[in-house]
C-alpha cells in the first residue's frame, strides 16, 4: 500500500481514503459495488481519479468499473450538495400528487431533477419508491423521510436545511 | 427493566411511522414515562400506515390500546389522561382489543401470520424475537430433521415464492439441493423494486430475525454455507436493524459457524443495491452481487445450477423466506389451511392510493378484492367511485371494478391479465386517467431498462414515445393497433422478465379501458381530467362570487375580473395547473 | 457426448446434449440470423434476432442460448417468429442512420441482409435518435455509434479475447453506449488496437480506415496469406483490387481464430510504400547499390565459402527471425547445418 502512495507523489489528489477503503474490502468477492458506495460515501461523488485507482487495485479494466458507476442510479460522477432531496416518483407517490411536490421543489430550490443548486445545498433527484407508500407523496431528505406532503409543506420543511 | 404490574408503551418505529413523525414522539415519551418508571419500546410497523405515528399502550391486565396520529405534541396527554389517569383517549384510539373502532374491520379481515409479530417486537433485540418461539423452528429443522424431511417440509406447506412469479417454493429448494456443487449459496432478494410496494420493508424492519431464521433452515437443507441478503439502499433503517439483527444471531449461535453446537455453517452477508430495479431481476441481482453492472442473462442455467459465482444458489424473497419459521411452528399440514387449491397460505399487501386506509394488510389468498379494498382498506377515498387497481408493479396490470369479486391468487390474476407480483396495490378513482397511468408505468420501465436487449431497450422506447403522444392530445388512429402489436412483440421476444411484462400495463389497460385512449385519439378528451393538453379551466358565470381567490393563485395571471364580478380565464395564458380549480370554493371552475 | 432427439423445423435430429437451439440448427444447415451470437465469446443473448419457436414456451427463446433438450420442437420461421424479428429490425431502424449508399460495411453488413431478408424497408416509429458525434480521433478505425446496435461483441472480444477491456458499455436503457471509461477519445484507453472489434462488428460502428471508398466486397479478391510480421502463423485474407491491398478480413477458421494484433491488422500499408525496398543491394566502395536477386545470392555463397575455408565452418553463424515461419526456421538451419555449423539463433532469444 504504501509504494502505491508514492506513484502519486506529483498528483494533488488524496488517496489515502481510497487505499483505506480497498484495504477494508480486501479480498471480498465482488467488492466494487461496495468500494464504490464507499468512495462516494467520502467524497460525496465519485471522482475519476478514485476510480481509475480503485480499478487498479481491484485489478479490474477502468472500463468496467465506469460501465458499473453508470449503472446504478445511485452513482454520480460530479459533485453534488450538502443535503440531497429525493423525490418519490413511485406509483403510490404518482397517484397521490407527486409530480405537484416536484414542481414545488423545483420552484423552491430554482433547480430541474438532477440538478444542484449553485450554492451547493441541495441535490434533487427522483427515486423510484423509497417504501413509504403509505404516507404518499413522501420525499426523503438525506436519510430523513417526509411524508403526507403537500407543496405548501415543502417551504416548511426546506427551512430547516 | 419494567416491573410486571406496569403499562408497557409500543412506538411503531418503521420508516413509514418516522417519516409521519413518530420518532419525535419516541423522544418526547422518553423522558414522560420515565417519571413513571416506564421504558417505551421501540416496534415496528403495524401495517396502519394511515395512522402513524401509533402509540399502544398495554394495560397491566393485558388490554391493548392503538392510539393512532399521536404527533409529539400529543403524546403527553396519552401519558397524562391513560397512563396515570387510567382513561384511554377516546379521540386518538385506533384500535382496542376490548373496545370498538372504526378500523377493526382493518384488522379483523387479516390473517396475520407472517406480520403476527411485527408492531408486537423490538426488532432491534433478539430477546423480544425470543420470547415469541423465534428460532424454535431453526432449532427444529437442525436437530430433529434430514435435509430432504425440511425440503418435504416446504414442499408440503404449498409455500410459492412471493417475489412476483409465485414458482413453488419446495420444488426450488429441491433443485439446489440436488444440484452439483462444492459450494452453495442462499440468496434473499430484498431488492423491492416495485414502486408502491412496501411489505419487503416492514419485515426486515420489524421483524429481520424471521427472514434471518428463514434464511438459516434454507441453508440447512440445501447444504450452504454462506448467504447473501441484498437490500436496495433505499432502506436504510431496515439495513440498520439487519445489521444489528445479524450481530445477535451470530452471538447467540443462530447463524457463523457450528450452529447450534453442529456441524453447519452459515455466514450471512448484506449486499446494498445502487440504484436499479432491474436488480430485483434473479440473474440481475446476482451480477450485482458480483460487482457488474446489474444485466440479466438467459436462464437456463438457473440459479439453483448455476448462480452466483457459478455455484448452485437459492434465491427467494424476503415475505418467502419469513414464511418459514411459520410452516415450521405450526406444521405444513396446519400452515396449508389458509389459502387456495394452488395458492397456500397468506399474502401481504401493500395498500396505496386512493384508498382510505393505506397500509399493509396481511390476508389469506383467495381472499376477493372487494374485500381488501373496501373492507380492510375502508373502500376509496372521499367516497369517490372506484374505478381500477393495478396489481403486480409495472409487470402487472388493472383490474376493472367488474374484477372487484376476482379470487386474489397467482393463477386467477395472471388469467386476468394481472400477476400478483410482489403484492402492491394501488387504487384509482375516477380522477384517474388510465392512459396516463399506462404512460407512467412505461416511463418508469423504459427508464429501468438495463438496455440490454433490443426489444425491450428500443421497444418500450417506442410504446413511451406514442402514449406520450395520446396523452399530449397527438394520437394518430392506429396508434393502439401498433401499441398491441408492439406489446406482444416485445412481450414474446424481450430477455428478461423485465421486458416481457414491460407491455403489461398497456396491454391491460388497452383491455378493459380501451375506450379512454379513443378518446383521447379520436375525440381529443380525457374524462379524468388528467392529460393537461386535453383540458381547460373554466369558470361558470352564475357560480362566480367574484371571491378573486383564484385570480390571486394563478402563477401566470390568466384570470382575470373585477372583485365580486364573474372572472374569466384566458386560454391562451392557461398553464392548466390546476391550482383555480382547487382553490375555488364555490365550486365556479369546471373542467372540460 | 450424449445424444438428444430434437425436431427443427420437421426434421428430426440426433445432436449433441450440450448443444444450444442454434448449434444444432447450424448443423442441419438451417439458418438463424444472429446478431450478438459468437461461438468463442459468453452467450449473451442480447439482440434477441434469433428467437424460435420452441413448443410449449410461453414466449419465442432465443436459440442461441437456449439449450436443447430431448423431444424439443423446434420451429425457426413461424408467422410468430417473423414477426418478432421483423420488431426487432424495425426497432433497430428506428434509430439507425440511412446512408447504406455510402456505408463503408454495405455488402457486408447484417442488418442490410437480415433487412432484405424479412422485407423490412425502415421503420414505422419516429421519435428520439440518438446522436453521438463521429469519432475518427485513432489512427486505424472510425466509430460511429449512431450505427451500433448494441450487440456487444466487441465488448466481449475486448475483454474475453484480448484482455485489454479498453470498452465496455455504459449508461443503461435507451442511454446504453459502448465506449471507454469516461468516454476518453480510444487512443487514451487501454486499447491495442487489435482491431478484433472491427472485424465482429456486424454493423457500420466500427470500420477500418485504411481502404475507406477503395471497393465494396464483391469487388475485391480475397487472397489468404500468412502474416509476415511474425511466427505465429496468423492468417487473413488480404482483399485486393488492381493490385493493390485495400482491406483485409480475419480468416476465423485459421490457427488463431482470426485473433490479429496491430500489426498484423492493421500494418500493412508498408506493402506499398516508397521507402521499401524493391531490390537486394550491395555495398560497393561504401555505398549500397542495388542488385539483382543473383548477384546477392551469388555473393553471399562467396563469402560463406571464404569464410569456411579460412576459418572453418564453426566460424559462421545464421540469426534468423521471429518475423518468418517455422518452416522458414526450419529451412534455414538446415542450410545452415549443411553448411556445418550449428549456429543458429534466432532473435526471439535475444
Ligand atoms: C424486473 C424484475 C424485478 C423483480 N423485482 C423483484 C423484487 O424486487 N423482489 C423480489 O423478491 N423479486 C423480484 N423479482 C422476481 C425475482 O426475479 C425472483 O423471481 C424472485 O426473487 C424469486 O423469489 P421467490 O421464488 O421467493 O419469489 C423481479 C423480477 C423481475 C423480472
Ligand atoms: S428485457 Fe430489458 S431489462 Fe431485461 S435484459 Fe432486456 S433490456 Fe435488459
Ligand atoms: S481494437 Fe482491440 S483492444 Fe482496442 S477496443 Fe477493439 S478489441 Fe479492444
Ligand atoms: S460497435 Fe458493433 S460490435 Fe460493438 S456493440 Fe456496437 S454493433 Fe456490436
Ligand atoms: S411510491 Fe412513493 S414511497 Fe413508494
Ligand atoms: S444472436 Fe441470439 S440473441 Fe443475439
Amino acid at each position: 500500500m504504501k509504494a502505491t502512495h508514492q506513484c502519486h507523489a506529483a498528483d494533488p489528489f488524496d488517496y489515502a481514503p481510497v487505499d483505506e477503503i480497498l484495504e477494508r474490502y480486501q479480498g471480498q468477492k465482488g467488492a466494487t459495488i461496495p468500494v464504490l458506495q464507499a468512495i462516494q460515501e467520502v467524497y460525496g461523488y465519485l471522482p475519476r481519479q478514485a476510480m481509475e485507482y480503485a480499478a487498479k487495485q481491484l485489478r479490474i479494466p477502468f472500463s468496467r468499473i465506469y460501465g458499473v458507476a453508470t449503472f446504478y442510479a445511485q452513482f454520480h460522477l460530479t459533485p453534488r450538495g450538502e443535503n440531497i432531496i429525493r423525490v418519490c416518483q413511485g406509483t403510490a407517490c404518482h397517484v397521490r400528487g407527486a409530480a405537484k411536490i416536484v414542481d414545488a421543489l423545483k420552484e423552491q430550490l430554482g433547480i430541474e431533477v438532477g440538478e444542484t443548486t449553485e450554492d451547493l445545498k441541495f441535490t434533487l433527484e427522483s427515486v423510484a419508491c423509497i417504501g413509504a407508500c403509505g404516507l404518499a407523496p413522501v420525499i426523503m431528505i438525506n436519510n430523513d423521510t417526509f411524508g403526507r406532503l403537500t407543496p405548501e409543506k415543502i417551504k416548511e420543511i426546506l427551512k430547516n436545511y | 427493566m419494567m416491573e410486571a404490574q406496569s403499562y408497557r408503551v409500543r412506538v411503531g418505529l418503521a420508516t413509514c411511522g418516522i417519516a409521519a413523525g413518530a420518532d419525535k414522539t419516541y423522544d418526547q415519551l422518553v423522558p414522560l414515562l420515565a417519571e413513571h418508571g416506564i421504558v417505551p419500546e421501540r416496534t415496528g410497523c403495524l401495517g396502519m400506515c394511515f395512522s402513524e405515528p401509533l402509540v399502544e399502550v398495554i394495560t397491566p391486565t393485558g388490554d391493548s390500546y392503538l392510539y393512532g396520529g399521536v404527533t409529539a405534541d400529543k403524546a403527553a396527554a396519552i401519558v397524562e389522561q391513560h397512563i396515570v389517569g387510567g382513561k384511554p383517549v377516546e379521540e386518538l384510539l385506533a384500535l382496542a382489543s376490548s373496545a370498538a373502532t372504526e378500523n377493526d374491520h382493518f384488522m379483523s379481515k387479516q390473517h396475520r401470520v407472517l406480520l403476527e409479530h411485527v408492531g408486537v417486537i423490538d426488532p432491534e433485540s433478539i430477546d423480544s424475537y425470543l420470547a415469541f418461539n423465534g428460532y424454535k423452528a431453526l432449532i427444529k429443522a437442525v436437530n430433529e430433521m434430514t435435509q430432504q424431511e425440511v425440503i418435504k417440509e416446504v414442499q408440503k406447506s404449498g409455500l410459492r415464492g412471493r417475489g412476483g412469479a409465485g414458482f413453488p417454493t419446495g420444488m426450488k429448494w429441491n433443485f439446489t439441493y440436488q444440484a452439483k456443487g462444492d459450494k452453495k449459496y442462499v440468496v434473499c432478494n430484498a431488492d423491492e423494486g416495485d414502486p408502491g410496494a412496501f411489505m419487503d420493508r416492514s419485515i426486515l424492519e420489524g421483524n429481520p430475525h424471521a427472514l434471518i431464521e428463514g434464511m438459516t433452515i434454507a441453508a440447512y437443507a440445501v447444504g450452504a454455507d454462506e448467504g447473501y441478503i441484498y437490500v436496495r439502499a433505499e432502506y436504510p433503517l431496515a439495513i440498520k436493524r439487519l445489521r444489528i439483527a445479524i450481530k445477535e444471531a451470530n452471538n447467540h449461535g443462530y447463524l457463523g459457524n457450528k450452529i447450534l453446537g453442529t456441524n453447519f455453517n452459515f455466514n450471512l452477508k448484506i449486499k446494498e443495491g445502487a440504484g436499479a430495479f432491474v436488480c430485483g431481476e434473479e440473474t440481475a441481482l446476482l451480477a450485482s452481487i458480483e460487482g457488474l453492472r446489474g444485466i440479466p442473462r438467459p436462464r437456463p442455467p438457473f440459479p439453483a445450477t448455476s448462480g452466483l459465482w457459478g455455484k448452485p444458489t437459492l434465491l427467494n424473497n424476503v415475505e418467502t423466506y419469513a414464511n418459514v419459521p411459520a410452516i415450521f411452528r405450526l406444521g405444513a399440514a396446519e400452515y396449508s389451511k389458509v389459502g387456495t387449491e394452488s395458492s397456500k397460505g397468506t399474502k401481504v399487501f401493500a395498500l396505496t392510493g386512493k384508498i382510505k386506509k393505506t397500509g399493509l394488510a396481511e390476508v389469506p389468498m383467495g381472499i376477493t378484492m372487494r374485500e381488501i379494498i373496501y373492507d380492510i382498506g375502508g373502500g376509496i377515498q372521499d367516497d369517490k367511485e372506484f374505478k381500477a387497481v393495478q396489481i403486480g408493479g409495472p409487470s402487472g396490470g388493472c383490474l376493472p371494478a367488474e374484477q372487484l369479486d376476482l379470487s386474489v391468487d397467482y393463477d386467477s390474476l395472471t388469467a386476468a391479465g394481472a400477476m400478483m407480483g410482489s403484492g402492491g396495490l394501488v387504487v384509482m378513482d375516477e380522477t384517474t386517467c388510465m392512459v396516463d397511468l399506462a404512460k407512467f408505468f412505461l416511463t418508469f420501465t423504459q427508464s429501468e431498462s438495463c438496455g440490454k436487449c433490443t426489444p425491450c431497450r428500443e421497444g418500450t422506447k417506442r410504446m413511451l414515445e406514442i402514449l406520450e403522444r395520446i396523452t399530449e392530445g397527438k394520437g394518430q388512429p392506429g396508434d393502439i393497433e401498433t401499441l398491441e402489436e408492439l406489446g406482444s412483440a416485445i412481450r414474446d421476444s424481450a430477455l428478461c422478465g423485465l421486458g416481457q411484462t414491460a407491455p403489461n400495463p398497456v396491454l391491460s389497460t388497452l383491455r378493459y379501458f380501451r375506450h379512454e385512449y379513443e378518446e383521447h385519439i379520436n375525440e381529443g378528451k380525457c374524462r379524468a381530467g388528467v392529460c393537461s393538453n386535453l383540458i381547460s379551466y373554466f369558470i361558470i358565470k352564475d357560480k362566480c362570487v367574484g371571491c378573486t381567490v383564484c385570480a390571486k393563485n394563478c402563477p401566470v395571471n390568466a384570470i382575470s375580473g373585477e372583485r365580486k364580478q364573474p372572472h374569466e380565464i384566458d386560454q391562451s395564458i392557461c398553464i392548466k395547473c390546476g391550482v383555480c380549480y382547487e382553490k375555488c370554493k364555490f365550486d365556479a371552475i369546471i373542467l372540460k | 457426448m450424449s445424444k438428444v432427439n430434437i425436431t427443427i423445423n420437421g426434421l428430426a435430429l440426433q445432436v449433441d446434449a450440450n448443444m444450444t437451439v442454434l448449434e444444432a440448427a447450424q448443423s442441419a444447415g438451417i439458418d438463424i440470423p444472429t446478431f450478438c451470437h459468437d461461438p468463442e465469446l459468453t452467450k449473451a443473448g442480447a439482440c434477441r434476432m434469433c428467437v424460435v419457436e420452441v413448443a410449449g414456451a410461453r414466449n419465442l427463446p432465443a436459440a442461441c442460448t437456449t439449450p436443447v433438450a430431448e423431444g424439443m420442437v423446434v420451429e425457426t420461421e413461424t408467422e410468430r417468429v417473423q414477426k418478432a424479428r421483423k420488431t426487432i429490425l424495425e426497432l433497430i431502424w428506428a434509430d439507425h442512420p440511412h446512408d447504406c449508399l455510402t456505408c463503408e460495411k454495405t455488402g457486408s453488413c447484417k442488418l442490410q441482409d437480415y433487412s432484405y431478408r424479412y422485407d423490412v424497408k425502415g421503420s414505422p416509429y419516429q421519435g428520439e435518435v440518438r446522436e453521438i458525434p463521429f469519432d475518427d480521433t485513432n489512427p486505424f478505425f472510425f466509430r460511429d455509434l449512431n450505427k451500433c446496435i448494441l450487440c456487444g461483441k466487441c465488448v466481449r472480444k475486448c475483454h474475453e479475447i484480448n484482455g485489454a477491456g479498453a470498452i465496455d458499455f455504459m449508461n443503461r436503457g435507451f442511454g446504453t453506449k459502448v465506449t471507454t471509461a469516461f468516454d476518453d477519445p480510444i487512443e487514451e484507453s487501454s486499447c491495442v488496437f487489435c482491431g478484433m472489434c472491427v472485424d465482429i462488428c456486424p454493423v457500420g460502428a466500427l470500420t477500418p480506415k485504411q481502404g475507406l471508398n477503395q471497393g465494396r466486397p464483391w469487388e475485391v479478391d480475397k487472397v489468404l496469406t500468412t502474416c509476415p510480421y511474425c511466427g505465429s502463423g496468423c492468417t487473413f485474407y488480404l482483399h485486393v483490387r488492381n493490385d493493390k491491398i485495400v482491406g483485409i478480413t480475419p480468416n476465423f477458421a485459421g490457427p488463431m481464430k482470426g485473433h490479429l494484433c496491430v500489426k498484423g491488422r492493421f500494418g500493412w500499408d508498408f506493402v506499398d510504400s516508397p521507402d521499401r525496398l524493391q531490390t537486394p543491394l550491395i555495398k560497393k566502395d561504401g555505398e549500397f547499390v542495388e542488385a539483382t536477386w543473383d548477384e546477392a545470392l551469388e555473393l553471399i555463397a562467396t563469402k560463406f565459402k571464404e569464410v569456411g575455408a579460412q576459418y572453418g565452418a564453426d566460424a559462421i553463424a545464421g540469426l534468423s527471425s521471429a518475423r518468418t515461419t517455422n518452416e522458414e526456421n526450419y529451412l534455414f538451419q538446415k542450410l545452415l547445418r549443411s553448411l556445418g555449423t550449428n549456429n543458429v539463433d534466432h532473435c526471439a532469444r535475444l
